[in-house]
């Protein structure tokens, strides 16, 4: 397993050719960076101010002014696709980032100290794992929303969101640390007198550092999932544009009866590409490292 | 051996109980870390509640009580499915879950059945033609799948084949006021309820299956016993069937039991999309009406169902696996 981590450590470029190898990858890549820009470029390239109302034009299917048609408020759909893009990677990245943050410390604790507290963190690490996130996230937000907290809802989502999907990645890295703490180089490191800490930040995290990355690829796409999901549930901030919101929106409002599939579809294939986008990147990333899986010409 | 798989499955349930112990703690860290009077929270505002109710709430927390006293009686109480009292179905909550479980333990047993074997057979082709049309084709298939969220397929289906080609109801379980005069009716009736249902949430599992299988498969065709198996000259079925699919069934497993976190989420959107009347949907209602008592409840006893879930699958390990590895 360990040699797995090669590729990554010796440098950028070399990952990048075998990585444009893969064809799975490079269009995974793709797909993340059309979001991307149009993310950041939505000011510019939406036709419409995606909360204007135009009560005269509501249910209207896709035309030469509004190229999504338009909801039962008036709002030009197309617009609003633009900038929901902008909320699904904002939630993805930073509900991400606390996973992997949360997920990494738990993880080389768990490994690295094989006593009574890594057992501990190893039932925890199982409780997360096996319980039902959905239905875990739904009472956390609820909570949340009962305490009454002046904390925006879109920050609760994601910090809920981040908070629920750590365990993977701290299983991942607690087997890496139980492999690499047995290497010579970290007893010659205790032998020469360094601390657990200064083991772990600059002898065991380096290490176990590559895949945490291929691993937080994936997390972003089980969190834009998440996220969409929330708002379906009506867990979501309403006042904010999203794809989710649109979603709900559209059945809050019986699109579904009225066959409006121009609120319906774009949305959920705007969300299907996105994940697609992100799990393509991170199966590569994950090919790559793991020789076993890699096709034979690569 | 079986004094070793009796203590292999003693450990496990050992595991599985430290498991249950720790989500019941962890509801009761829920509601403690909320400022204010938990009483008072667990029903929201605007509810006109009787005084009675809230002092059998108090009294039902134990809130007069120093906090492990409270925490010691919860989980008592929890263990002994005292679930607490759900304030808008005026019912304890276990009654409430009790009455709505059959139908989702009927959804999920047909559509994880059926995904399991699809799952796995072309999970398994599609591994051992890696790189082939056929792999590339599932593989795709079930990226898709993979990526979507459950309720918009769930919209998808009820926009073609209920709404505009009307084959299908829209949703529920049976036809409302409908006097079946025999068995036969009642199943079928059932049965056209539940089809789209299943479909979506079979659709939406198989990914899952499909991906496991393919990967271990492809993990266990580069070790050196299938290419002995080749070499004694046993013939592709025979090494596929006798040597490669056994061995690539066991990680499955496990990872199945991993995944059944996720189909409980599947299953709670399939049923809400459909107005299916199981516990997802129930949970769709203590949303809407803020019944966190309820709402608590629900998360118990989903978590139950996954450690028994998983469970299960560290006993069928036991059994399919030839080398059972005890220590």
């Amino acid at each position: 397993m360990s040699e797995t981590l090669i590729p990554f450590r010796r440098n950028l470029s070399q990952f990048w050719r075998v990585y444009s190898g893969s064809k799975k990858g490079v269009l995974g890549l793709i797909l993340v960076l059309f979001f991307f820009a149009i993310a950041a470029l939505a000011p510019y390239i939406s036709p419409f101010d995606p909360s204007k109302i135009d009560p005269s034009r509501t249910w209207l299917p896709p035309n030469s002014v509004n190229w999504l048609g338009t909801d039962w408020f008036g709002h030009d759909l197309f617009s609003q696709m633009i900038y929901g893009t902008q909320v699904s990677l904002v939630v993805g990245m930073f509900a991400t980032l606390i996973s992997i943050i949360v997920g990494t410390a738990i993880g080389l604790f768990s490994g690295y100290y094989g006593k009574m507290l890594g057992e501990f963190l190893e039932r925890v690490i199982d409780f997360f794992l096996v319980i039902p996130y959905l239905p875990l996230m739904i009472v956390l937000v609820a909570i949340f929303e009962a305490m009454e907290t002046p904390i925006p809802i879109l920050w609760v989502v994601i910090f809920v969101i981040g908070i629920t999907g750590w365990s993977g990645t701290a299983r991942i890295i607690r087997s890496q640390v139980l492999s690499v703490k047995e290497r010579q180089f970290v007893e010659r490191a205790r032998a020469v007198g360094a601390g657990d800490f200064r083991i772990m930040a600059k002898h065991i995290l380096p290490n176990v550092f590559p895949l945490v990355f291929a691993n937080a690829v994936l997390t972003v796409a089980g969190a834009v999932l998440a996220e969409v999901t929330l708002d379906f549930l009506g867990l979501g901030d309403v006042m904010t544009i999203s794809w989710g919101m649109l979603l709900h929106f559209a059945l809050s409002n019986s699109a579904v009866y009225r066959g409006a599939w121009w609120w319906i579809v774009p949305p959920g294939v705007a969300i299907i590409l996105l994940v697609m986008g992100f799990t393509m990147i991170g199966y590569s990333i994950e090919e790559i490292s793991n020789p076993r899986l890699r096709g034979r010409k690569a | 051996m079986a004094r070793s798989r009796a203590a292999y499955l003693a450990r496990k349930s050992t595991y599985a109980f430290i498991t249950v112990v720790i989500v019941i703690v962890f509801n009761f860290l829920l509601f403690r870390v909320m400022p204010g009077d938990p009483a008072r929270i667990l029903i929201p505002r605007g509810h006109n509640v009787p005084l009675s109710l809230i002092a059998r709430m108090r009294e039902f927390y134990g809130l007069d009580k120093p906090l492990p006293t409270q925490l010691v009686s919860y989980v008592i109480q929890t263990l002994q499915l005292n679930l607490g009292y759900s304030f808008y179905y005026k019912a304890p909550v276990a009654d409430v879950i009790a009455a709505w479980l059959p139908n989702t333990l009927l959804l999920v047993g047909i559509s994880e059945v059926i995904a399991i074997l699809l799952g796995f057979s072309t999970g398994a082709i599609a591994g051992w033609r890696r790189g082939k049309r056929f792999d590339l084709f599932a593989t795709s298939f079930g990226l898709t799948t993979w990526s979507m969220p459950t309720f918009w397929l769930g919209i998808v289906l009820i926009m073609v084949f209920s709404v505009q080609l009307g084959i299908f109801p829209v949703g529920g379980v049976r036809t409302a006021e409908m006097a079946y005069t025999n068995i036969f009716q009642q199943i079928g009736d059932v049965g056209m309820h539940i089809i789209l249902p299943v479909i979506t949430l079979t659709l939406v599992s198989f990914a899952e299956y499909l991906m496991i299988m393919r990967n271990s498969l492809v993990d266990v065709m580069t070790e050196d016993f299938v290419l002995t198996a080749r070499a004694k000259g046993l013939t592709e079925q025979q090494v596929l069937r006798d040597h490669v699919v056994p061995n690539a069934l066991l990680p499955s497993v496990t990872t199945v039991a991993i995944a059944f976190g996720f189909i409980v989420g599947g299953a709670l959107q399939t049923e809400i999309i459909f107005s299916y009347p199981g516990i997802g949907m129930l949970t769709y209602m203590a949303i809407e009406f803020r019944d966190y008592t309820l709402l608590q409840g629900l998360f118990f006893i989903d978590a139950i169902l996954v450690i028994i879930a998983n469970f299960a699958a560290d006993i069928i390990y036991t059994y399919i696996d030839p080398r059972v590895k005890f220590q």
